[in-house]
């Protein structure tokens, strides 16, 4: 029996007269990776800035482990363990690739923020333990060599690695990849498939927001289809592509 | 009973005007100036006495300027009370060590931590509480607060000019010829120590990286779980913080009255945006240029036109370089230390 992560009850969200998000209620299992896909401007990027905060609903509920977040600031819903990367890569450029992660992963150091910034003594310890598990991430994701560079003069693929790099240091329970492989070429997608695969196994589950129907296929343990902000079909990724109403709002009539 | 003020604001564009119409009578005083002198001893050590004169002034202005650059990464505004900062610093402290009779050390500490909390309180009841905020809306409340700080110093200390002792001895020291006040090595060493900390807070702090973090990137900092309102506060108690310790460094010199936050601040702007906007480094340099400048234009033109000659340099650079003079894409590295 799955258990649900993360479950959106009729969620809404409308910018003037425009539905967005319209009625979506949908469920995401612990451990898995799930996907959300369809046309452009169907409304997953808003769904995802609903979870993390970005948005506020107009009506419905997001739960987390059975913890409201609506009403949530973006930085408290990271802090509980849901971590995001953007569709446009989003990295602190003047900063080091290292310096990235560690902000990342200041919400996990031992002290507080504030007073490890105040009590040097203490503060020297914490920033190496931080710079130190910020490494291993970087190792992880194969980007220990750049540690030091400017993360702005690193290319696409790498930043894009770089930004799931950060979201891994929150140490999150729950990831959201949006659009993890536009702009990637195959060899480079191919690769950030398998790296999916090994942020499953370690046990955090991913909601996924793709267009490369390959990749999506691929790695997915479920899928949902939304079209105009509403769910249109759920379930596994060869249910849905013989799902008439998908191939429907891909193709048109 | 009528009042009839020098306000510096105005005073310093009055000057400003005389100055570009009178251009030819100033340049004939210049050359008279320099003419009527032999290149003597006494020309290079006036140049040293002016050069010390000037990189004491030139300090307050860098670190009124690191305060605006402070708020400006964390918000994108100008934050037009910063020289507010710099003058309850300074009649604080002569408070505390003329009439409370404190030592200074103490004094320093307690005024220094008495206008870090304005600046939280500032942050708090009037920048934080705003709905919308654009940049706009955000610096005319920083103008209405600077109004409400000047009006708040003219109730409790006065229109007077207020004297302070100086740190150490108020003996001049020999220099090669010129002299040389301790206060002006207490400003100098000040100004280096705090530097410091600043590029050690920046660098080597969690905080300074996630302050950073959010003046680059404030979504993804979000996102990274900063709280982006805690990081705005800070920043205002930051800059208010060094903004007293600017006022407390230079009230033994200058004397400080309740109405000269806005030339100083004026000035700290003038180096924030010399240096580059948002470059510390810079606006250290530039702070210290405008000083020695202006310094210079006292000794050796008129110091009546001390405070236009430092404004018009600033105007002729940024013709030239509208980004400052360290503030093209090259020097953005260097844009956080």
């Amino acid at each position: 029996m799955q258990t649900n992560i993360l479950k959106l009850d009729c969620l809404r969200k409308t910018f003037g007269g425009v539905v967005a998000v319209d009625d979506l209620s949908l469920s995401f299992n612990k451990g898995e990776v799930t996907s959300l896909i369809g046309p452009n401007g169907a409304g997953k990027t808003t769904v995802f800035n609903l979870i993390t905060g970005f948005l506020k609903p107009t009506s419905g509920k997001i739960n987390f482990n059975d913890t409201e977040l609506n009403h949530k600031k973006p930085h408290v819903i990271a802090a509980m363990g849901i971590g995001r990367t953007f569709q446009n890569v989003q990295v602190f450029s003047n900063m080091t690739v290292l310096e990235n992660v560690m902000v990342g992963r200041h919400l996990r150091s031992r002290s507080g923020m504030f007073f490890s910034s105040i009590l040097p003594p203490m503060l020297r310890g914490e920033e190496k333990r931080i710079r130190s598990s910020a490494k291993e991430r970087l190792a992880l994701l194969g980007l220990d060599q750049y540690a030091d560079v400017p993360a702005g003069s690193l290319p696409l693929g790498n930043q894009r690695m770089l930004e799931i790099a950060r979201a891994l240091a929150l140490e999150p329970t729950l990831l959201f990849l949006d659009e993890p492989a536009s702009g990637l070429n195959a060899r480079e997608t191919v690769v950030m498939g398998r790296l999916i695969q090994k942020i499953k196994s370690m046990n955090i589950t991913v909601v996924l927001v793709e267009h490369d129907m390959e990749l999506v296929m691929d790695i997915s343990d479920k899928v949902a289809v939304i079209n105009f902000g509403k769910l249109i079909a759920e379930g596994t990724p060869n249910e849905v592509q013989l799902n008439p109403d998908v191939i429907n709002a891909y193709l048109g009539t | 009973m009528i009042w009839i003020q020098h306000d510096p604001v105005i005073d310093s564009g009055h000057i400003l005007l005389k100055s570009l119409f009178f251009y030819p009578v100033l340049k004939k005083q210049i050359r008279k100036n320099i003419t009527g002198r032999a290149m003597t001893e006494s020309t290079i050590s006036d140049i040293l006495q002016f050069m010390f004169m000037g990189i004491q002034r030139g300090c307050i202005y860098a670190l009124a300027a690191i305060g605006f650059n402070m708020i400006y990464n964390a918000t994108g505004i100008i934050n037009f009370a910063q020289g507010e900062f710099v003058v309850i610093g300074g009649l604080m402290m002569v408070t505390l060590t003329m009439t409370w009779n404190l030592p200074i050390p103490l004094a320093f500490l307690l005024t220094t931590a008495f206008v870090t909390l304005i600046g939280i309180a500032m942050e708090r009841f009037t920048i934080n509480p705003v709905k919308h905020p654009t940049v706009l809306r955000l610096i005319i409340i920083t103008i209405a607060v600077s109004i409400i700080i000047k009006g708040a110093a003219m109730c409790f200390w006065g229109k007077n000019s207020h004297f302070m002792r100086h740190f150490s001895s108020a003996e001049t020291l020999d220099f090669y010829g010129a002299t040389i006040l301790p206060q002006t090595i207490w400003i100098i060493g000040i100004l280096l120590f705090i530097v410091a900390g600043y590029i050690f807070f920046f660098n080597y702090t969690m905080t300074g990286k996630c302050m950073r973090a959010c003046a680059i990137n404030r979504d993804a900092a979000r996102l990274a779980g900063i709280n982006d309102r805690k990081m705005v506060m800070l920043s205002f108690a930051l800059s208010a913080g060094i903004g007293a310790i600017a006022g407390i460094i230079i009230t033994p010199i200058i004397q400080m009255d309740y109405a000269r936050g806005a030339l100083l601040g004026i000035k700290g702007f003038g180096a924030a945006v010399l240096g580059g906007l948002g470059n510390s480094m810079g606006a250290i340099i530039a702070g210290v240029l405008i000083g020695v400048l202006e310094a210079l234009a006292a000794g050796y033109i008129s110091s009546h036109y001390m405070d236009a000659i430092a404004l018009i340099i600033l105007l002729l650079v940024l013709f030239v370089r509208p980004s400052g003079l360290f503030g093209s894409s090259e020097a953005m590295r260097l844009k956080e230390f």
